[in-house]
């Protein structure tokens, strides 16, 4: 249980905004995720499944964006954007259930296979993600 | 987008010009008089939608609906219908000799029958810099009359802070409301001397003025726009005393005017609107009815009149579909008595017939109370109900409407008319309405509708609302509708159970749901969605919920599922605007030391803490720390939790007591501190808030907390309960006066935990006491009329002894990442460093 206080450290902010700023790939603990050059599409490694409880989601920096990768209950893997299009939440740190994500600030809800916003607001991007050798593997798409 | 097209098939082509609220109502009543097998129905919509419900535009504007939710019907029930729909497409003219109508895509579509139902569309005044030179609207300027103007108003609002509604009417009141829930600053500006001045008198609009200034909204009434201002966006409006209003949004909202242009251009007789005769025909430009063609709804003027309001249309709709079907050749309309029960910016508003005497006979009856936000008048002439006017109450709107719509006699005492001196119910006002008046406006649903879903078998209100519609406009009625429903159901109306569900996802109240758990031994989120929830599936928004009754329930004897709390409670922290949080530490009753702050200000240092701001339950927050940083900065604090962000016992206000106050009776100081000290940290229901003052004074302002304490002279102790003052202002309840600081004590926690284990999730005490009843609360909990003291005592000891510091988790975090940020990449809209 060591992620936690070791990554503590990192201002996110102090380095935030620009897309693919590298050193955050990092934020998730110390050993750095291979991921395939900034921007790219297609297979990114970002990081190990165990650091996401079940029924929880983590952010992470993929290919230049933010994505949210979710673990359900049944074990199975959700990504999507990570900020949420009304006023910016941190979808990450959203509760979840089997279908979808509540953003922590102004409860709006999307799918979480979709990326559909129930609740009126824009749709977010929804990823494919899969395990490899117990890593999460987020696929971006190829053409962007 | 043009859809399915028939062969001939014997059937007549019905093409229908208009795909809103009125031509697809007008379908739905043909469709229903089984028109589906006389005719061939094409509609032509200029917008690129299905039909949706115009009248609830304001609530998506204010996030109350989403745009699913006010669709009225989906592209499938064209499908279903075999109706051809081009939705997109704009009409050109009509061609009457040829029998054809001429689209913009080129399209030349004949017709045996053909309804005009081209609705109307916002008219917008004249004014200087309004418009750009072959741009159209100046960038920040709106109508409010589509979804796709509602949508572009939400876009905008996103980066633009302050708005000016040109408008006072119905409309130009919805849109300040909805942009305000944006965050927009909103000036509804308003020509005449009242707002709503078409169906409102000058006292009356001053009520509801009163009101909506109460939301915070900017009135100006007898105010002229004359100029918009700005360069390549709007910067501000002029009015016409010269006065600049600073804004960039502008939402124009200065009424309707009839969409008659295709027609007049089609050689069909256009005053206001579209001539129509008693059986809904168009009439030609020599005043001759066109037999094949007619026309319906806002578009139309019928008798010199033109209808802005919902009811009329659904009147002539069906006058038009038993004409057109033949189910009735004879079928009349001869003009609506408009009654209009409203919900304005959440205020609600009725009116009917004129506003004020007319004829110095006319009785004249007005009760007006701008403090409490009513408004009541009628105008009776020959003893017939002439004209009535309600803002803020609508209790007697139903009777009120039936004596206008009827004729009705009325009551010789005229106040009867709008309140109830001890006699008749509401109930029975709701048995003496006729079948056929309109119970909800916005959906044209009558009570004969109602009874009939009833009747039907359908026997709880939200099951009548889901199948007729009722209700689900501007809500105004809703009380109306569930009155209705009692009535058809003989009183054996079903109680809507899930409004009395603990939390959405399993369908148990909260006393059923607490036996289950403790029969069953379930003691983690997921053990309940597994054995009580409809097929054991999981429910987002019900996990906080049942977390917090557990904890309740069962205290540290749970297993603790993190992702069962909300984020705040997993990183004890309260999350803001830019996914940053607070850090409140505790500093029990409000007191601190010189060592506190020095160390309170190293750390805001240290760890450039953007803003340090005082509580209002007197304490210290360090706002805009990143959730990485939390952990250091408990650690470089070393002050336990204040628990600012949960819902839990938060904090105890006090004043300075009787050590150095000239007035004080009690050490309220020594006692709020050794109250927080107890009871720190409890999960609740809903926040707890407490406080203790040292005399009636009341400085610590106990009267409106949860639990207030206040010494009074003799050194005894009253304890209040259930008091707020937040967005619910309420003064607390008196629950008893005590001797001692123990009894204090004692009853505050034997309180708290009556009210953990009774509340519904998220029910603050101020809601949950007078629910109760501060009698029964007073019985359990002073006088011990259920026997249950000791078991409450006992419980709550329970949970203190469990207390642990959550701030401890810095150093032995409960899962990986718990701290690490969800936030890697963008700058969010920050907070200002101060």
């Amino acid at each position: 249980m060591s992620a936690g206080p070791t990554s503590a450290g990192t201002d996110a902010r102090a380095v935030g905004g620009e897309p693919g700023a590298g050193p955050l790939d990092t934020v998730g603990g110390p050993p750095a995720p291979r991921v395939a050059a900034a921007g790219g599409g297609g297979p990114h490694v970002v990081g190990p499944v165990s650091e996401i409880p079940p029924g929880e989601g983590r952010a992470y920096a993929v290919g230049g964006r933010q994505v949210a990768v979710f673990r359900l209950r049944s074990g199975a893997l959700r990504a999507l954007d990570a900020v949420c299009p009304h006023r910016g939440g941190p979808l990450a740190d959203g509760q979840i259930d089997a279908e979808v994500v509540v953003c922590p600030l102004h409860a709006h809800v999307f799918d979480l296979g979709s990326g559909a916003c129930r609740s009126g607001q824009d749709d977010v991007t929804s990823y494919a993600v899969h395990v490899e050798d117990d890593q999460v593997v987020v696929v971006l798409p190829v053409e962007m | 987008m043009a859809r399915r097209r028939h062969g001939d098939d014997g059937r007549r082509d019905l093409v229908v010009v208009g795909n809103g609220m009125a031509g697809a109502r007008t379908v739905e009543e043909i469709l229903e008089r089984g028109g589906a097998a006389q005719f061939r129905i094409t509609m032509f919509g200029e917008e690129p939608y299905g039909n949706y419900n115009r009248i609830m535009l304001s609530n998506v504007l204010a996030g109350l609906e989403s745009e699913e939710a006010i669709f009225l019907n989906s592209m499938a029930w064209y499908d279903e219908n075999e109706i051809t729909l081009h939705a997109g497409v704009r009409v050109a003219r009509i061609d009457r000799h040829a029998r054809t109508v001429r689209a913009d895509d080129g399209s030349r579509t004949p017709y045996d029958a053909l309804v005009m139902a081209t609705g109307s569309s916002a008219f917008v005044p004249d004014i200087p810099g309004m418009r750009t030179a072959g741009r159209g609207f100046h960038q920040g300027v709106f109508r409010f009359r589509t979804l796709d103007d509602t949508r572009a108003m939400i876009r905008y609002a996103r980066t633009h802070k302050q708005a000016v509604v040109i408008g006072g009417g119905l409309l130009g009141l919805e849109a300040a409301r909805g942009l305000q829930t944006h965050g927009v600053d909103v000036t509804v500006v308003h020509g005449p001397g009242h707002l709503m001045n078409q169906q409102l008198d000058a006292a009356g609009g001053y009520v509801l003025r009163r009101g909506v200034e109460a939301l915070g909204i900017s009135v100006l009434t007898s105010a002229r726009t004359v100029k918009v201002l700005g360069d390549t966006e709007v910067t501000g409006v002029q009015l016409g005393d010269g006065r600049v209003l600073p804004c960039d949004i502008v939402v124009v909202a200065a009424g309707i005017r009839a969409n008659s242009s295709i027609a007049a251009a089609s050689g069909f007789l256009v005053e206001r609107g579209i001539v129509v005769d008693d059986q809904m025909h168009a009439l030609d430009d020599q005043g001759t009815p066109d037999p094949t063609v007619f026309a319906v709804g806002e578009c139309v003027q019928h008798r010199d009149q033109v209808y802005g309001l919902v009811a009329p249309l659904w009147e002539q709709a069906r006058v038009l579909a038993d004409v057109l079907t033949g189910t009735d050749p004879s079928a009349q309309y001869h003009g609506s008595r408009t009654a209009t029960k409203l919900k304005v910016a959440g205020i609600d508003v009725a009116s009917m017939g004129v506003t004020a005497p007319e004829r110095p006979d006319d009785d004249h009856i007005v009760i007006s109370e701008p403090r409490r936000g009513l408004y009541k008048s009628v105008v009776v002439r020959d003893d017939r109900l002439v004209g009535a006017t309600l803002v803020g109450d609508l209790e007697k709107v139903a009777p009120l409407i039936q004596a206008f719509d009827r004729g009705s006699p009325l009551p010789e005492d005229r106040i009867a008319l709008l309140f109830d001196l001890g006699t008749a119910p509401a109930a029975v006002g709701v048995a003496e309405l006729p079948d056929e008046t309109t119970v909800c406006n916005c959906n044209g649903v009558s009570k004969g509708t109602i009874a009939s879903c009833v009747r039907g078998g359908v026997a709880s209100v939200t099951g009548v609302m889901d199948a007729t519609r009722a209700g689900k406009g501007c809500g105004s009625c809703r009380t109306l509708v569930g009155q209705v429903v009692q009535w058809a159901a003989g009183g054996t109306v079903e109680v809507d159970e899930s409004a009395s569900w603990y939390v959405p996802g399993v369908p148990y109240a909260k006393a059923e749901l607490v036996a289950l758990i403790r029969e069953q031994d379930l003691r983690s989120v997921s053990a309940v969605f597994a054995a009580l929830a409809p097929g054991g599936v999981e429910d987002a928004k019900s996990k906080m919920g049942l977390n917090s009754l557990l904890r309740t329930l069962w205290g540290a004897e749970i297993a603790d599922e993190r992702d069962g709390r909300f984020i705040n409670d997993r990183v004890h922290a309260n999350i803001q605007r830019d996914g940053t949080f607070s850090v409140v530490p505790q500093m029990k009753g409000g007191v601190t030391s010189a060592d506190q702050l020095r160390r309170i200000a190293d750390v805001a240092e240290k760890h450039r803490i953007p803003l340090i701001k005082l509580t209002g339950g007197q304490r210290i927050d360090l706002l805009g720390v990143p959730k990485e940083d939390l952990p250091k900065v408990w650690a470089d604090l070393d002050m336990p939790s204040g628990y600012a962000y949960g819902k839990s016992f938060r904090t105890v206000k006090t004043c300075v007591g009787s050590d150095f106050c000239r007035f004080g009776l009690g050490d309220s100081t020594a006692l709020g501190i050794a109250i927080e000290t107890r009871y720190q940290g409890l999960e609740s229901p809903a926040k707890l808030k407490l406080a203790v003052s040292g005399c009636p004074r009341n400085c610590a302002e106990s009267y409106v907390k949860d639990v207030g304490v206040v010494a009074v002279d003799g050194g005894r102790w009253e304890i209040w309960v259930g008091g707020a003052a937040g967005a619910h202002i309420r003064k607390g309840d008196l629950l008893t006066t005590v001797d001692t600081p123990d009894e204090v004590m004692t009853l505050t926690g034997r309180f708290i935990q009556y009210y953990r284990e009774t509340a519904n999730w998220l029910e603050r005490t101020y809601a949950w006491v007078p629910r109760l009843g501060i009698e029964h609360v007073r019985a359990v909990v002073v006088d011990d009329s259920e026997g249950i003291a000791a078991e409450l005592d006992a419980a709550v000891q329970a949970s203190v002894d469990a207390y642990r510091d959550p701030w401890q988790e810095r150093d032995d975090p409960a899962e990986p990442g718990q701290f690490r940020t969800a936030l890697p990449l963008t700058v969010l809209p920050q907070v200002p460093v101060r």
